[in-house]
């Protein structure tokens, strides 16, 4: 893969370690399915000394930014996030695929009362669910907010080529007024890390910027992060 | 093995992993008491802890490839490669693995500078296994590890030890050799057993109650 300008991701090109990282990135074709180019970074993981100068370059640009919170999607920014956590010292909050959080999940007519021990959970106080649809954005939103202590779980739909998917984070991990950063190995339209982003907001995290290793910038997904900063270490044409 | 038993006994970090633990109940189904690292890791000081930990043991032992359990070992498994500066290989459920549908055929579009299996990339191989509640298969890259290399496989918690014998079948029908498994939690069902199919293993705390 070739290291085109990144212009807009604030890298020095003439890195060395920004070279290391893209020669070791494998592109397998054809996968998920014909036509797709897939950017397989399980080889950039299998070279210790680019995997550490990509953790590194990111640790670089965010430790001195008062970052209390990396939040992680599943499953490869499980990856990256938190060897950049630990070093920064900041939380690392993992966003996951759906049921997959522990936590009580329930609908939009329905709340349940379980009272297990009152000693370690946390009152339940109300629980409620809102839904809206956005007429005039590509997305449609369908969130779900419950007030049940910290396993208590907020979803975020978003659309994918085909269809939708959705991610989930423990409400109870963040709290409002920190400031965060979300990390994925790789951005392409951007749907993924958007819904991240909106979940962190909803419950009043200050989403600083989004970090990946890899951009496939045909995609515009920094267009769609919209006025949210995005820096990556590798572009993608 | 309990790292209490192992020389870490009384050590002030494992009471605060074991307190930084959650236990969801009737998570993923009823009966089931879930013990939930998120809490773990979203405390800063106590997830150095964990991976110090791990990494004052590991670090000298020579291990060049450290392996890790989607999706919670991916959590865990990175910082100890990182700290030791081994390999990180992730093993991952069906056809998450790039190449993992069909063996790709030699195209126009590979580097000639790529690390690793020319002829097949994105080959993976798989195992079968059984879960403490259910089926499932993890899989991995040919040609990740070589031959004779030194191996670590790392999750964040052993219950039957399914997941990690599958684990250790995958690494060593690729040749390497595993040295040890390590979580952070380990059920009832592994208290007092030192080995998991002949493999050492080691955990640093029981189920928070």
């Amino acid at each position: 893969m070739s290291v085109v300008h990144m212009a807009s991701s604030n890298v020095d090109n003439k890195d060395d370690r920004i070279s290391r990282i893209s020669s070791s990135i494998r592109v397998i074709p054809d996968f998920p399915k014909p036509g797709i180019m897939f950017q397989d970074i399980t080889t950039l993981l299998l070279d210790p000394k680019a995997f550490k100068d990509t953790i590194d370059l990111f640790v670089e640009r965010y430790k001195d930014k008062n970052i209390n919170v990396v939040a992680g999607v599943e499953a490869r920014g499980f990856i990256f996030g938190p060897p950049i956590a630990l070093a920064i010292g900041a939380k690392f909050v993992p966003m996951r695929k759906p049921k997959k959080l522990p936590g009580i999940a329930y609908t939009l007519l329905v709340h349940s009362c379980n009272y297990y021990n009152l000693f370690s959970y946390l009152t339940y106080i109300t629980s409620f669910s809102v839904f809206v649809i956005c007429a005039f954005v590509p997305m449609t939103y369908y969130y779900t907010v419950s007030e049940r202590g910290c396993w208590e779980v907020i979803s975020e739909e978003y659309s994918l080529e085909y269809g939708t998917d959705k991610i989930e984070m423990h409400v109870g991990a963040v709290q409002p007024g920190e400031r965060a950063v979300v990390v994925d190995d790789l951005i392409a339209t951007g749907g993924t890390l958007t819904a991240a982003i909106n979940l962190l907001e909803r419950v009043g995290v200050e989403v600083v910027e989004c970090a990946c290793v890899i951009e496939l910038p045909e995609l515009k997904g920094r267009d769609r992060l919209g006025e949210k900063q995005l820096f990556v270490l590798v572009s993608s044409t | 093995m309990f790292a209490a038993e192992n020389g870490l006994r009384g050590d002030p970090r494992l009471k605060a992993i074991s307190d930084a633990l959650s236990v969801v109940p009737n998570f993923p189904k009823p009966g089931i008491m879930f013990q939930d690292i998120t809490t773990l890791v979203s405390n800063h000081k106590v997830f150095k802890h964990t991976v110090d930990i791990f990494v004052d043991r590991y670090r000298d032992m020579g291990i060049s490839v450290v392996a890790g359990v989607e999706a919670r070992g991916f959590i865990f498994a990175p910082p100890i490669a990182l700290a030791i500066g081994a390999k990180f290989i992730p093993l991952r459920k069906p056809g998450k693995l790039p190449g993992s549908i069909q063996m790709q055929p030699k195209s126009q579009f590979y580097q000639v500078d790529e690390i690793m299996n020319l002829c097949c990339p994105g080959e993976v191989i798989s195992e079968a296994y059984e879960l403490e509640y259910g089926n499932d298969c993890l899989e991995m890259h040919v040609g990740a590890v070589e031959q004779g290399e030194r191996a670590l496989i790392i999750d964040d918690l052993v219950a039957t030890g399914g997941t990690l014998s599958a684990a250790i079948r995958l690494l060593e029908r690729e040749g390497a050799e595993v040295v040890e498994c390590a979580c952070v939690i380990g059920l009832p069902e592994v208290k007092g057993r030192r080995l998991l199919d002949g493999k050492p293993l080691y955990v640093l705390v029981e189920p928070r109650q």
